[in-house]
């Protein structure tokens, strides 16, 4: 700290990198998840003495921001990243891409070089800020220290206001070295034109509420929108469906914000959602979409999507409403204030008109339920990894128990297979797909959450894109399990080898594994291993009860598929239930698609 | 775009004329330039300069060309853009006028040089340079008023074309002094 004297009075000085950690405590971060190097000793310097941040070391930047992002989605909050120039930059951007498209709020303070060297291909330099652009909400490079209070305030404003998402603050080091006046939050933050904060038009709330009690075949359909809109969003959702008594499906990003005990809930909709909730979806004649986008693994064929209803969407941006489908009515705001003005409505509308009878809506989707879409065959001793996911959720559903996955089949499997009561218990990288995601991202749910179950429910070959991260694991003593389906394959690589190249398996096999066991072990962990269905409860209750990190290698079925499943270019009423029903080829344009 | 959209029943695309408000910063010019190019929406003609010092904002005049969906999407992308505060879209909002500049210079000896004058003339350029071999005529304008001058100088010799693509402003007495105030 530097004392000056300035117009008789004393102003406090602090240096720049002071600056950014005081403003971090002001916005209420706790944890800072981030790796050192040259850019970011000024404030690595800051954190040292500090008591109120607690700073996270992970082994590689891409898991700093897997790990913000498992933090701030099991719990609300701004996820904190902190990485160096060049490198550590370059790092962090699977992670910020990631947030971005699953609308998770993170600040990544990034270094840079002094201001003077910008340009000159100095030694860990990279234009963070070009790179990043497409990949952030935002992202700003501080030139003038006298702005860079400002600018972080501002971050958290923009990260977790709107749709949330990632913003970088790039930080050459010469600013975090110079002198600056800290400047409080409140301070003349001007709001930015993204905010949504406007009041939501009630002729169209009376319209909509309308239309859902008239409807025949209703169905709401929600996503990740509902769980960033906060619990209470979630709670005024369950109560709408109560109401209306109408099915609800969730997305990939939006499971548990109805919970699945809920009578009306249909599972997950899309690509490997259930049948009765894809056949809802595909005749229904009112769609109510509550904080989803219309994504293409929920769709499929677009042009055969939902073909006879009328379309209500709600969602906090307005771009992602008519983007790919079409809707009859568009309401741009924020879950839980639009579900709020709606069930008002809803209850109020109720009590002068009745309600169209469902009887005969009700009676055909238990005729879809009967299919049994999700059913599976159990059959010898070999472990069927919807078992493996069935008996874990079995086995935790008492506890306080989060979930995180990497991506791929064990993915889906988790997603059919695993219940979910409550938001923000489940963590997963839905729209970018990351692999090596639930590994870092269950440091940051444990990090939050210290007395909770954390469980990463991962693949044998995801969970070796991040594993270095063992190593954070065993540093802070976070007793998370790390539940493997061990197929020795990329098993949705595989099965879509299967499916649509004639069984070619092209580079698929995941080789060379290590020994899941003795790797723990080497971390001073504990490993397990099943590989016979007899043993399978023994061994999850055996990995519950111990008190710290535990790998589980799950060795499962190696060739089975997952399913039911919408293949690529089909829409949602073409749905296969198994490999015997793969009856038509894929079409040329199904190929092309991913 | 998805590419589930393949096979829907394409609507004719139009011309648009967008006039945007945006901090002058850097990056902003290249955020609104990677969305075109990220999302694969085509941008015809795109100018920028200041037009507030003390708040330091900038007009961006951009022509694209889409389905009104594709525009619409554009719009709201737009405007998700943390720099940009105002998206204007002039083809909708009512009578525009839409003006450019071009420089042109024409290299031409003997008698199509009073041919060339003569053009200017009837074009309402102006001359900006002359030597014995050569001419620089400054041109404002419809871009269609550019594009048949410059057909015809093309026409007379050697050219070199430098124009500055189309600035855009409403007819009429409204103007965005209120919407500037809010930013």
């Amino acid at each position: 700290m530097f004392f000056l004297k300035v117009n008789k009075m004393t102003v406090n000085y602090i240096n720049g990198a002071e600056a950014v950690i005081k403003a971090l405590e002001e916005n209420g971060v706790e944890v800072i998840f981030g790796y050192p190097g040259g850019a970011v000793l000024p404030l690595y310097d800051a954190l040292f003495e500090n008591k109120k941040i607690k700073h996270i070391l992970v082994r590689h930047e891409q898991a700093a921001v897997h790990a913000a992002e498992g933090y701030a989605r099991s719990t609300g909050k701004v996820g904190c990243v902190l990485v160096t120039s060049g490198p550590g930059a370059t790092n962090a951007i699977t992670g910020l891409t990631d947030a971005l498209m699953d609308s998770v709020p993170i600040i990544c303070l990034s270094g840079q070089v002094p201001t003077h060297l910008i340009g000159t291909d100095a030694f860990q330099e990279a234009d963070t800020t070009g790179i990043s652009r497409p990949c952030t909400k935002h992202n700003y490079l501080v030139k003038d220290a006298t702005q860079l209070c400002e600018i972080i305030h501002k971050s958290f404003l923009i990260a977790s206001s709107g749709r949330p998402g990632p913003v970088l603050i790039d930080l050459p080091k010469d600013i975090q070295l110079s002198k600056v006046k800290y400047v409080n939050k409140n301070t003349k933050i001007k709001k930015h034109n993204n905010d949504n904060s406007s009041n939501i038009d009630e002729s169209l709330i009376n319209k909509v509420a309308t239309l859902l009690l008239q409807a025949e075949r209703p169905i709401i359909y929600g996503g990740g929108g509902v769980v960033n809109s906060g619990p209470e969003a979630s709670k005024l959702l369950t109560e709408l469906v109560n109401i209306l008594d109408c099915p609800v499906t969730l997305t990939l990003m939006g499971l548990g914000c109805v919970p699945n005990t809920n009578k009306n809930f249909l599972g997950m909709l899309g690509m490997h959602g259930t049948y009765e909730a894809n056949l809802s979806m595909h005749n229904c004649d009112v769609m109510l979409n509550v904080g989803a986008r219309f994504d293409d693994r929920v769709t499929g064929r677009l042009n055969a999507f939902a073909p006879n209803s009328k379309k209500v969407h709600i969602d906090v941006d307005k771009s992602s409403i008519n983007k790919v489908v079409s809707v009859d009515y568009g309401i741009v705001g924020d879950c839980k204030k639009v579900l709020s003005a709606l069930v008002q409505e809803v209850k109020k509308l109720h009590n002068q008109k009745t309600i169209k009878s469902k009887t005969k809506w009700w009676s055909q989707i238990n005729k879809w339920k009967e299919k049994d879409s999700l059913g599976f065959k159990q059959i010898g001793n070999n472990i069927k990894p919807q078992q493996a996911i069935k008996s874990l959720y079995e086995k935790t559903k008492n506890f306080d128990t989060y979930i995180t996955t990497e991506v791929g089949q064990h993915q889906m499997w988790a997603a059919q297979y695993f219940g979910f009561s409550k938001p923000n218990h489940w963590m997963t990288s839905g729209g970018l797909g990351t692999m090596g995601y639930g590994l870092p991202s269950c440091v940051g749910v444990q990090i939050a959450h210290p007395e909770s179950l954390v469980i990463d429910i991962s693949g044998e070959a995801s969970f070796l894109m991040n594993m270095q991260e063992l190593s954070t694991i065993v540093q802070y003593k976070l007793p998370v399990k790390i539940f493997i389906l061990n197929n020795e394959w990329m098993g949705m690589v595989r099965q879509w080898q299967e499916l649509n190249h004639g069984s070619r398996y092209s580079e698929s096999y995941t080789a060379s594994l290590p020994d899941f066991v003795k790797l723990a072990e080497s971390f001073g962990i504990t490993g397990l291993r099943v590989d016979n269905i007899n043993n399978l409860d023994t061994t999850i209750n055996e990995m519950i009860n111990i008190k710290g990190p535990v790998i589980a290698d799950i060795r499962v079925e190696k060739e089975e598929n997952c399913f039911p499943m919408i293949p690529s270019g089909a829409a949602h009423n073409e749905m296969i239930l198994s490999s015997d029903d793969n009856q038509k080829d894929t079409s040329n344009e199904g190929l092309a698609l991913v | 775009m998805s590419v589930y959209q393949k096979n829907e029943v394409k609507e004719d695309e139009t011309s648009r004329t967008l006039s945007l408000v945006v901090d002058n910063q850097p990056g902003t010019l290249a955020r609104v330039i990677g969305l075109f190019s990220g999302r694969g929406y085509n941008i015809e003609s795109l100018t920028v300069t200041e037009i507030d010092k003390i708040r330091s904002l900038s007009r961006i005049s951009l022509v694209t060309r889409g389905t009104s969906m594709t525009i619409e999407q554009i719009k709201s992308q737009l405007l998700r853009i943390v720099p940009v505060h105002i998206v204007r879209d002039l083809t909708l909002e009512g009578p525009f006028i839409k003006s450019e500049l071009a420089l042109v210079k024409l290299v031409v000896k003997g008698a199509n040089r009073v041919e060339a004058l003569r053009i200017a003339e009837t074009f309402r350029a102006r001359t900006l340079d002359v030597t014995l071999s050569s001419f620089v005529f400054e041109l404002t304008g419809k871009p269609s008023k550019l594009d048949a001058f410059i057909d015809l100088m093309r026409s007379l010799g050697d050219t070199e074309i430098s124009r500055t693509g189309v600035s855009a402003i409403s007819r009429g007495n409204k103007t965005e002094t209120k919407l500037l105030d809010q930013i």
